[in-house]
């Protein structure tokens, strides 16, 4: 659960709000046409398969609903989710399998 | 604007995401709610935010109590993407007036950019107002529907009872985002990188250890890119 005050949170919510707005216009109206340097580029490319992951694998493995105890069903919904993306490219099709994995051992198990 | 063919070609090649974005408004609407954000909250995330990964980003470290530096930095680190569709897009709506840039940088998410560059880099050759008019049509499918379906999973979310296992949804919902992005062996190493800097440094005071596993993956990553391209290149 989340546990800041409320002003914490709109804080929270109109910086973030203002920095990607300030991300998105930042070369559009700002920096008009000039150009990323190449090396930038080759770094921005790999921003969100930098953090996504790094953010989720300490959950996977030591899931809070387990008390941070090894979970298979959570492990193998984690594995089908990231098999079926790979494969099908298809996100929605992902989190449908990774679901109903996740939601079918636990109702073999429980 | 509304009536042109422009603006419907946009709409056209919009729409298909429909299918992508209702769910996941709603899981967001369904997870910010379930955290302890209040629904002016969520829909404040929703509305002024517009970037589902950094949301669920910012949701998931606030749960674990990290500082606003670090929820900020994380959340903002995911969107580091954006300046790059930025500099896409400067060429093409560049030349228009400074409210009808900042319109289309306010709605600049993957799936809009996605179809807008796809279109204006092909042939027919549009003019800046009618990329304007397709890019207005590209996000009234992706971007409206975004906030209602966000509504409508903050009012389901407050009524779904524990024991749903709606822990482990945002882990599926960024494996899901994270399968199909593995598109090069560059991909694959940062991805893997960052998993296992992120176990290595899960006891990093403060929740650092993501954006630190991040830096850390996104410089392996460019690193791996600027190795292919020289192997393959004479």
């Amino acid at each position: 659960m989340i546990e800041l005050s409320n002003s914490t949170i709109w804080m929270i919510i109109l910086l973030l709000g203002v920095g990607t707005l300030g991300l998105r216009y930042s070369f559009l109206g700002l920096l008009g046409g000039r150009e990323l340097p190449e090396w930038v580029l080759r770094h921005l490319r790999y921003t969100a398969v930098g953090v996504l992951p790094a953010l989720i694998a300490p959950l996977v493995v030591w899931p809070e609903a387990t008390g941070g105890s090894l979970d298979p069903a959570r492990l193998a919904a984690a594995a089908v989710t990231l098999a079926v993306g790979i494969w099908s490219k298809n996100a929605l099709l992902s989190i449908i399998c990774g679901g109903a994995t996740l939601f079918g051992i636990l109702a073999l198990i429980g | 604007m509304l009536g042109s063919r422009h603006y419907w070609e946009g709409f056209r090649a919009g729409a298909p995401f429909l299918l992508v974005v209702v769910p996941f408004g709603m899981l967001f609407g369904v997870v910010g709610t379930e955290a302890g954000l209040d629904f002016a909250q969520v829909m404040g995330f929703s509305v002024l935010v517009i970037a589902g990964a950094a949301q669920f980003t910012a949701v998931q470290l606030m749960t674990e109590q990290a500082p606003v530096i670090v929820v900020l930095a994380s959340a903002l680190a995911v969107n580091l993407r954006m300046a790059m569709y930025s500099a896409a897009m400067a060429p093409h709506l560049g030349s228009l007036p400074v409210w009808r840039k900042a319109l289309a940088a306010y709605f600049m998410v993957d799936q809009t950019f996605a179809v807008a560059s796809q279109r204006f880099d092909s042939p027919p050759e549009l003019t800046s107002i009618q990329k304007f008019a397709f890019f207005v049509g590209a996000l009234s499918p992706v971007c409206l529907p975004w906030y209602a379906a966000t509504w409508f999973g903050a009012e389901v979310g407050g009524r779904i009872p524990p024991g749903y296992a709606l822990d482990f949804a945002i882990p599926i919902t960024f494996l899901a985002l994270i399968g199909p992005a593995l598109r090069t062996v560059a991909h694959v190493a940062a991805a893997g990188t960052a998993v296992l800097c992120a176990l290595l440094f899960v006891n990093l005071p403060f929740s650092l250890g993501t954006i630190v596993a991040a830096c850390i993956a996104i410089m392996v990553g460019a690193r791996v890119e600027l190795w292919q391209t020289r192997s393959t290149q004479p």
